[in-house]
């Protein structure tokens, strides 16, 4: 039905009349309430949910529900901004099927890994897990238990992971799901500086003269940065953009220099724009001098494929010699680069001569200063160690490092993928503050801080995020916990691997989750979760900024947080249950105690007392365990890089200010890294400092051109990318549930070429299934639109629950950061 | 832009009301199966497929809908194809910048597109807003999957203000 403006008033005018005689007011015409006590809305700040950025949000609850966001107009970040996600933060905790019960599968009310999907209490479901985890320790120890976390987990939930399956449960099995993320990253910054995370900050967006997009797509991943950037780019003629990508993407809308390359080429462009700074004489040679030294990298390194791979067996170095490198000079350097000319490079890419050679000038040029940027393209890429490596050459070899506007920088995907996954420390071989469990030393460290014997943790690495759904399929691993991510849509090649590893009768699997995602349908016990603003916690964003949050509102009842669950469970286990008489005996007093005491209460997690939690604030976990334990868990973290270079601030801080860049020394937050004057960690006098390395110095590798491990032949003729969109994060669990957000993309589509279409007797909107030699999906061709593929690749995006893409890519890693490389592999396209 | 629809205007009070895909409660879940709690795979097994629907036609009718809060940007009510928004062209803001909407009768984009990072005002829309598909999207015509539950401020306060007048 539809009215007029005139017809619309003069309805109101009748309710009006009618409300005053007392008749009922109709919907359409209530008065304008103008009472401050019934519109006062309460009003305070978190870090988004979603992406890396870590923009501020402001929260409005009324009531005790989250009514309103915006951003938040005094965080540095966005200055008021937020994304189309962003803006609706509001709705993700409202999804109808919000889980509000422990769910098992069960069989005349048992336990039965064929059973259906039935309620128990919480009592139940941790009586049956800590009895699977038990029978597993004893059964096959410490390596049959893992767990599966999150760059999405709070910085306390993942400490406090760390802690029960490192120090607790005596299993290096743990990784977070940023191992598809930020790996190859992590690599990259580990192999050239020695010390993980971003030297620079946001700050080099309104500084810097150019800016080099290296497979990512800010304009749909990173808007609010792409927002800094785009004012940079059209407040500032002389500022210029390159974007390379392996298809056409929203970022080229605003490229000066566009370049489509061949899937895995960027190897080569890097390597080119090098040898372009050398043969024309741009070497800043006072830098390079004083702070590099040059290494050559073992080559033939192999694809992390299982070793019975034709792939594995034919690689020469795919064993533990592959990070090796040797020590190499200057003018090796120059000779190993000279291979990639400006013919060889456009020929192998694909990229004109031109344009290759005005992207190599941005970095040649001594008066440009130049920020990079880079994402998924760089680190799901079986050489993303690699890519890393390469891009920090062409800045070292520059000096273009750690100055305003002179930026290597590494954007990330998940809010806390650097907070929690990489400074926690929650992967398979680490230890906080980028300390590794092979260590003895770095254990030595762990081991005293936690007040726990010598050799509590394991020295050997555990399974990571790959190998994890190997070994479940294997059944070498058993009792598997999954928070906070939904693997079995994000993991590549489920069909072989995850599907059967979850499946397998072997393995006990338990979810947690807000919602009922793909992974808790593979699951046998599902556990009700509560999200964001629903818990207190902190967050660390892609340039070092660590940001809390208050309690707001209460999570639906029978929901409870991560961090409840891993303290909660580990009341379960007593000191016996879990660790061997020898160990107890070197530290009797721990006899009799669990390990709820040993990890938490007793320990220096524990001594922050309720008083110190604001009586005005919700903190439903604290008051339910008796202390503050979000400050406990992150004092005692904090402690691990406190004088190492990772300093925090004391814990209070956070809650006053939009976040802090660490280290924070003398109060004092750090913008660039490395370089005198503004990271007090640099040696006076030496004006940049690599101290993550013991000489001081970053290290320029010589890297070659690699073939990826599956490229198009004959039957199975096209590259697959994958990848996300604007609209969906995490794997859409949260934003499919946001009606404004699902009806702006419902459903993930495969992006082609109009003529690759036309060639398969395919038009848009026809169904279509996509196979390769893994497994098949169907979807609906997408001719027009946002991305526009090259002939030869196709785009699909992996938020949709219904259309799951990863049953057709390929598991294939980067062999150094143990990273899928999601971006290329070999399919054919068929119509249904 | 003269006609307003009325079923709009209640969808800003009334929650549509769609079917209910799930409900756990410990009553109706026994006769729940596995599946069922694949809301957004629509009850399928994760080693099946179902067929994926047709596209869906973005929604073209140019009828402002409603904001669930003050700060939502607003959605789109009309196609966007083929538009172009790059550093060349803008054509959003050929009909709703200042300066054309007298003409286009399209709303104005709101003041704080005039505003810079320091929140200092423009003469021309600030060039950080400027990618306008970055806060406002088309809506195609699909039937969300699972239903939300979030609750309009504008319903809790006139539940309050009712509350009051009963006491």
């Amino acid at each position: 039905m539809t009215i007029n403006r005139r017809e619309f008033i003069k309805a109101n005018a009748i309710a009006a009349a009618a409300a005053v005689a007392g008749v009922s007011v109709p919907a359409i015409a209530s008065n304008l309430i103008t009472s401050s006590d019934i519109t006062k809305l309460k009003w305070d700040k978190a870090p988004c949910r979603f992406c890396g950025t870590g923009c501020s949000v402001n929260v409005g609850v009324m009531d005790g529900k989250v009514v309103a966001t915006h951003g938040d107009i005094k965080s540095p970040v966005n200055k008021g901004l937020n994304c189309v996600k962003g803006y609706f933060l509001s709705k993700i905790m409202y999804g109808k099927d919000r889980l509000t019960t422990p769910l098992l599968r069960m069989t005349n009310g048992k336990y039965d890994k064929e059973g259906e999907f039935a309620p128990v209490s919480w009592d139940q479901a941790f009586d049956v897990m800590a009895e699977k985890a038990k029978e597993t320790l004893k059964k096959d120890g410490p390596t049959a238990v893992g767990m599966f976390g999150s760059g999405q987990w709070t910085v306390q939930e993942g400490y406090a992971a760390v802690k029960l399956m490192k120090a607790g449960f005596r299993s290096n099995n743990i990784d977070p799901n940023a191992r598809h993320c930020m790996a190859s990253a992590v690599g990259g910054f580990m192999r050239t500086f020695g010390i993980d995370e971003p030297m620079g900050c946001y700050d080099d967006l309104e500084a810097a003269d150019a800016f080099v997009l290296w497979g990512s797509n800010m304009a749909e991943m990173h808007p609010i940065l792409w927002t800094r950037l785009t004012d940079r780019r059209l407040s500032s003629p002389h500022v210029k953009v390159a974007v390379l990508s392996t298809f056409e993407h929203r970022s080229f809308d605003l490229a000066d220099n566009g370049m489509i390359f061949t899937p895995q080429t960027d190897l080569a462009i890097l390597n080119y724009i090098a040898h372009y700074i050398i043969s024309t004489g741009r070497v800043n040679k006072d830098f390079v001098s004083k702070h590099t030294n040059f290494r050559l990298g073992e080559t033939d390194i192999g694809y992390g494929l299982r070793p019975e791979h034709p792939l594995e067996q034919a690689a020469k170095n795919n064993g533990k010699t592959a990070g090796s490198s040797t020590p190499i000079d200057f003018e090796e350097y120059a000779k190993f680069v000279s291979t990639y000319t400006v013919e060889y490079t456009s020929k192998l890419s694909g990229v004109p001569e031109h344009k290759l050679e005005a992207l190599a000038e941005l970095y040649a040029d001594p008066k440009i200063k130049v920020t990079s940027f880079w994402t998924m393209g760089f680190n799901q890429h079986t050489r993303g160690v690699w890519a890393n490596n390469l891009v920090y050459n062409i800045h070292l070899l520059t000096g273009k490092i750690s100055t305003p506007g002179n930026s290597p920088f590494s954007l990330t995907g998940q809010p806390s993928a650097c907070g929690t996954a990489r400074e926690v420390g929650t992967f398979s071989h680490r230890l906080p503050a980028d300390m590794v469990v092979a260590n003895p030393k770095h254990r030595a460290i762990a081991e005293k801080i936690w007040d726990l014997p010598e050799g509590t943790i394991p020295p050997k690495p555990g399974y990571h995020a790959v190998l994890q759904n190997r070994m479940l399929k294997d059944g070498k691993l058993n009792f598997y916990w999954v928070q906070c991510n939904n693997n079995m849509q994000a993991a590549a090649n489920i069909n072989e691997e995850a599907y059967p590893g979850y499946r397998n009768p072997k393995n006990f699997i338990v979810v947690s989750d807000p919602y009922p995602t793909v992974t808790a349908q593979a699951a046998d016990l599902i556990l009700p979760t509560a999200m964001w603003v629903e818990k207190e916690g902190v967050y660390g964003n892609a340039e070092r900024r660590t940001q809390s949050w208050y309690q707001m509102v209460e999570a639906p009842t029978g929901a409870k947080s991560d961090l409840w669950q891993l303290v909660e469970f580990s009341k379960r286990f007593a000191i016996e249950d879990v660790w061997p008489e020898e160990l107890i005996a070197k530290k009797p007093e721990v006899r009799g105690k669990t390990l709820y005491d040993v990890l938490y209460k007793d320990s220096s997690v524990g001594k922050f007392s309720l008083d110190e939690v604001p009586e005005d604030r919700l903190n439903d976990d604290a008051r339910d365990f008796g202390f503050y334990i979000q400050k406990g868990l992150f004092e005692e973290y904090a402690t691990f890089g406190r004088g190492h270079a990772h300093d925090l601030a004391p814990y209070d801080r956070y809650h006053k200010e939009r976040g802090l860049r660490w280290p924070v020394v003398n109060g004092k937050e750090t913008k660039w890294r490395f370089k005198e004057g503004s990271d007090p960690y640099v040696k006076a006098g030496s004006g940049w400092d690599f101290y993550g390395h013991k000489d001081g110095r970053a290290r320029i590798f010589a890297l070659p051109y690699e073939p990826p491990a599956e490229s198009p032949d004959e039957e199975y003729d096209l590259w697959l990318s994958t990848g996300r969109v604007l609209e969906h994060w995490h794997s859409g669990s949260m934003t499919q549930r946001v009606p404004e957000l699902y009806k702006a993309m419902p459903d993930a589509l495969v992006y082609m070429h109009p003529d690759d279409a036309k060639s398969r007797n395919m038009r848009r909107g026809d169904l279509v299934k996509l196979i390769s030699r893994r497994g098949e999906v169907q979807t609906r061709v997408e001719t027009r639109g946002r991305n526009k593929p090259p002939i030869g690749l196709v785009y699909m995006p992996w938020f949709d629950a219904s259309r799951l893409v990863n049953k057709v890519t390929l598991d294939a890693t980067d062999p150094l950061s143990k990273q899928t490389d999601f971006k290329k592999c070999a399919i054919k396209i068929v119509k249904v | 832009m003269k006609n307003f629809n009325l079923a709009v205007i209640a969808s800003l009070l009334v929650l549509a009301v769609s079917p209910i895909m799930y409900s756990l409660n410990a009553n109706a879940a026994d006769k729940e199966t596995v599946n069922s709690v694949a809301t957004l795979r629509d009850a399928t097994p994760i080693d099946v497929q179902k067929e994926p629907n047709r596209i869906p036609k973005v929604v073209n009718k140019d009828i402002k809908q409603g904001r669930n809060y003050p700060m939502q940007p607003p959605v789109i009510p009309h196609t966007t194809r083929s538009y172009e928004v790059n550093k060349y062209n803008n054509k959003c803001m050929s009909c709703h910048s200042r300066h054309r909407t007298e003409k286009s009768q399209a709303p104005m984009v709101s003041v704080t597109h005039y505003m810079n990072r320091d929140g200092n005002f423009l003469a021309e829309i600030s060039p950080r807003r400027y990618f306008c598909n970055q806060c406002h999207v088309t809506q195609l015509d699909a039937e969300p999957l699972v239903e939300n539950t979030f609750t309009d401020m504008h319903s809790l306060m006139k539940q309050k203000t009712a509350n009051a007048k009963e006491h």
